[in-house]
Parts: structure tokens; C-alpha cells; sequence
């Protein structure tokens, strides 16, 4: 093939979440441009599977789609690699250029415990979501659509919320592993449709107590996560959820 | 729902905490720098502005606790912001680079808990040489006896030591106000609009204003070759 091309690669390597670990090096003859990231990672694993000597890689994925928010690399220390709005599994090789080093490592933050090589554990999320990312509804036969009436300008910026896919990206690329960028995301998305109001408060205080418990950090505005955010989330979400909690604990009443 | 203290103890509450009192903190330095500017008045201006404040009696004291409770819980949050920092990513990454574009990731706002540690020893060491500073005695045109402020303001920053430790603070105090004008308006729950832009540059503005405006004296007074060259400071 005309276009393949050589990286070289370190990669952090580590056995499990006790162990300690470190970046190997790798070099990878077989690149093409046309390959997603991730693709290029299956070719390593293949040649480092038939030269048997060490366990493949361990990386998480699922759609390779950029839907599902399950791929999660720092490539050359940006969560995501290079470029914007995209996820790693979205990142092809066309951006990278013959003889490039890559530094690929885990997201990390002590709420995101690295369960080997680079895959970790951002269960820390879910029960973020548990906490109070749910609406009441009825849950019997499906509501008739537009049954309640939203503004589209609402049903539309509810849904630039919705589209965060929870990969982590905003945790991984801030100095101080806040999950604020995520959480907002959520809140500002659930508490502006009337089925999320009646748990508006309840909701907000119940999601901010649970993104502090869970050991991610303050924010302090560097507004790095929503550069890193492959759905492009703004950081108002941010600002919206510091109203929410002002309004819920000021107002001091249940709901 | 948690009681009003522990809302305030939270991670939104501590941020508001911060912006409240940051607000309070760009107000104070504001007021600061414009009594400064009076050294460049009528002879006496500046003495006669430090006499005023002097004389306000008990409000004086209650500006003066507010302050101080101000400069302290911004300066106890902003650590405790640092120490979770530390705790929430114990094993830090080998390669690390901002992705540009939105952020605003910048060595302002990477370095404010330098920069406000810096400020916090230079507050100490200011308010020893100023406020509890030894003076000579004055007499305004008022006829009242009034402390010679301006008179240990000129012959401190003719000391090499004075006028350059507080040129190199005063650098640093405008890189801290360059990421904390914008900082302060997020934390203080404003959404990103169209004028997210424009607040962040009128913040990097402000902050090279202010920066100047402070640095600008005591270079002025060192530079001035003593009082024939200073003379509109010089009684």
C-alpha cells in the first residue's frame, strides 16, 4: 500500500489497579491514513498477539461510532488526541505524520481508577446520574408525543446538553479532575424540560453532593473541558448548575 | 436540601465564595490604586487622602474587617481548591497540553495558586511597611497633623529591594486578575453568552491597567534620580 507510513508509540502499560505502571515503546510499521485510531491500536495488538511475548493492550470501545462515550485515550496529552469534537475512536491517522511519537495514556483522575493499561473505571459517572439524573415520569404505555408543549428553543438547547455522551474527557483534560462540565451537562438538560422540573432541586443539590464524594475535583473555569468535549458542550452548563444549587439551598425547601 | 453553611462548603458554594469575594477584592484595588494616583496630585493630595480614610474612625475598622475577612476566605478556599487538586489526581500524566481553541488554559490561570500565594506574603510584608510603617509628622493645609505617607512611600521606593520586589508583585498581581476578572463572572453563575468574549478581554485589560497603574509608582520614584528630576512628587 502507497500510503502507510511508521509511528512510534509509548503506551502506558499497567497490569492491574494495584500495580504499578509505565509507557512501553512501540513501533508500528503498517500505518495507514485511513485507519481510525483505534484501528491502529488492533494492528499493534495483532503483531504484539502473534509475537506472543506480552499480553495485548487493553483499551475500552464499543460503537466506534463517536455515540457511545466508551473510548477514552489522552493522545499526546489531549484527551482525544488532536482534534476538535471528535472522539478518539472518530481520530484517524491522517493526522498524524510519518515518524511522529505518540504518547498514549489513560484518563486519569483518582475518581477514574485505571483498571488496566488504558482502561478505566468511570462507574464514578453512573452514580452521578444515580443521584438524581432521572426524571418522574409515568412509566406505563409510551405519552403521546407533544403532549407537553416545549419551546423549541428550549427542546433545543436541552438537547446540546443530552448529547453528552459521559466519556470523561472533561475530567481527564482538567487540571483538577473536576467533573463539573459533565454534571452541568446533565443538570442543564433535565432541569429546563417541565418533566425534569419537579425534581429541579432535589436533583441539583443530590448531583453535586455525589460529583464531590466521588473525589473529583473544583472547577476553576480554565474552560479546558469544553475544548477537549468531543460534543462541544459549553461551559455554561457549568454556570447554569452553580444557579440551580444557589436557587435550591437559598430557597431551603424539600423538591 | 443542606443547611446554608454546608452549601457553602460545597464545591459551587466554595466557587461563588471565591467570586463573592474576588468581586469584593477588584472593588478594594480599584479604590487602592486611585488614592496611589493621588501621589501624583497637589502636594499634599495624597496625604490628605490617607488622612481621610484614617479619620473615618469606627467605619474605617469595619472596611478594614471585611477586608481582611475577605482576603482570607478567598485566600483559604483558593488553597483548599489546590489541596483537592493534589488529592483528585494522584498519578499525573506524562504528556499534558492544553487543546487551545475555547479554553482558557493560560499560565494566569494555571499559576493562581502562585500567583495568590505570592500576594498573600507581599499583603504581610505591604501592610508592615505602610500601615505600621514608622513617619514623620505633617502638617496639611487644613491645619491637621497628619502621618507623612507619602514621605516613606518615596523614600522606600528609592531602596532597590522596595521598588523592584514590588514591580515583580505587581506583574504577577495582573497575571491573577487576568484569569480572575473572567473567573469570577463564571463562578458568579453567568452563562456563556456573546459577551463572554468581550468580559474576557475587558478582564485582561483591567488587570494590565491595574498591573501598570501600581507598578508605574515606585518605578517612577526609583527612576527619578532623587527629587529634581520626580519634582511634581517632591514637596
Amino acid at each position: 500500500m502507497a500510503d502507510t507510513f511508521t509511528v512510534h508509540l509509548k503506551i502506558w502499560r499497567q497490569d492491574g489497579p494495584e500495580q504499578p505502571g509505565k509507557l512501553v515503546d512501540y513501533t508500528l510499521d503498517k500505518v495507514n491514513e485511513h485507519m481510525s485510531f483505534l484501528e491502529m491500536l488492533d494492528v499493534l495488538n495483532e503483531e504484539i498477539v502473534a509475537e506472543g511475548k506480552e499480553e495485548p493492550i487493553e483499551f475500552d470501545y464499543d460503537c466506534r461510532e463517536g455515540i457511545c462515550g466508551s473510548c477514552n485515550l489522552v493522545i499526546n496529552g489531549r484527551a482525544h488526541g488532536p482534534k476538535d469534537m471528535t472522539c478518539t475512536c472518530q481520530l484517524h491517522m491522517r493526522n498524524f505524520s510519518d515518524g511522529d511519537t505518540i504518547v498514549i495514556e489513560p484518563f486519569r483522575a483518582k475518581a477514574f481508577p485505571v483498571i488496566k493499561d488504558l482502561v478505566v473505571d468511570r462507574s464514578a459517572f453512573d452514580r452521578i446520574i444515580e443521584a438524581g439524573g432521572y426524571v418522574s415520569v409515568k412509566t406505563g404505555s409510551a405519552p403521546d408525543a407533544n403532549s407537553i408543549p416545549i419551546d423549541k428553543t428550549v427542546a433545543d438547547t436541552a438537547f446540546d446538553y443530552a448529547t453528552c455522551i459521559g466519556c470523561g474527557a472533561c475530567v481527564a483534560a482538567c487540571p483538577n479532575s473536576s467533573a463539573s462540565l459533565f454534571t452541568g451537562a446533565k443538570l442543564a438538560h433535565l432541569n429546563r424540560l417541565p418533566q425534569g422540573e419537579p425534581e429541579r432541586k432535589k436533583r441539583t443539590v443530590a448531583m453535586v453532593e455525589q460529583m464531590e464524594e466521588e473525589g473529583f475535583g473544583d472547577c476553576s473555569n480554565y474552560a479546558e473541558c469544553e475544548a477537549v468535549c468531543p460534543k462541544g458542550i459549553s461551559i455554561s452548563a457549568i454556570a447554569e448548575m452553580r444557579r440551580n444549587y444557589v436557587k435550591a439551598t437559598l430557597a431551603g425547601t424539600e423538591a | 436540601m443542606p443547611s446554608f453553611l454546608d452549601a457553602l462548603k460545597s464545591q459551587v458554594g466554595r466557587k461563588i465564595l471565591t467570586g463573592v469575594t474576588g468581586v469584593g477584592l477588584i472593588i478594594f484595588i480599584i479604590f487602592h490604586l486611585a488614592t496611589n494616583l493621588q501621589v501624583f496630585g497637589d502636594v499634599h493630595a495624597f496625604n490628605e487622602a490617607a488622612h481621610a480614610l484614617e479619620s473615618m474612625g469606627w467605619l474605617l475598622y469595619v472596611l478594614e474587617a471585611g477586608l481582611a475577612i475577605a482576603f482570607l476566605l478567598h485566600a483559604y478556599v483558593g488553597i483548599s481548591i489546590w489541596w483537592n487538586r493534589r488529592k483528585a489526581r494522584p498519578e499525573g500524566y506524562e504528556k499534558y497540553q492544553s487543546k487551545g481553541g475555547s479554553s482558557h488554559m493560560s499560565w494566569a490561570s494555571r499559576s493562581m495558586i502562585f500567583t495568590g500565594i505570592v500576594l498573600l506574603v507581599f499583603l504581610v510584608i505591604h501592610i508592615d511597611t505602610f500601615k505600621f510603617g514608622a513617619t514623620e509628622m505633617v502638617t496639611l493645609p487644613g491645619g491637621e497633623e497628619a502621618r507623612d505617607l507619602k514621605g516613606l512611600m518615596l523614600s522606600t521606593f528609592q531602596q532597590p529591594l522596595y521598588a523592584f520586589g514590588y514591580t515583580a508583585v505587581m506583574i504577577l498581581l495582573g497575571f491573577h486578575l487576568g484569569h480572575g476578572f473572567w473567573s469570577a463572572f463564571t463562578s458568579l453563575t453567568m452563562k456563556h453568552n456573546k459577551y463572554s468574549a468581550l468580559i474576557y478581554t475587558v478582564g485582561v485589560i483591567f488587570a494590565v491597567l491595574m498591573a501598570v497603574g501600581f507598578l508605574f509608582i515606585p518605578l517612577y520614584i526609583y527612576f527619578g534620580e532623587g527629587c529634581e528630576a520626580a519634582l511634581i512628587l517632591c514637596q
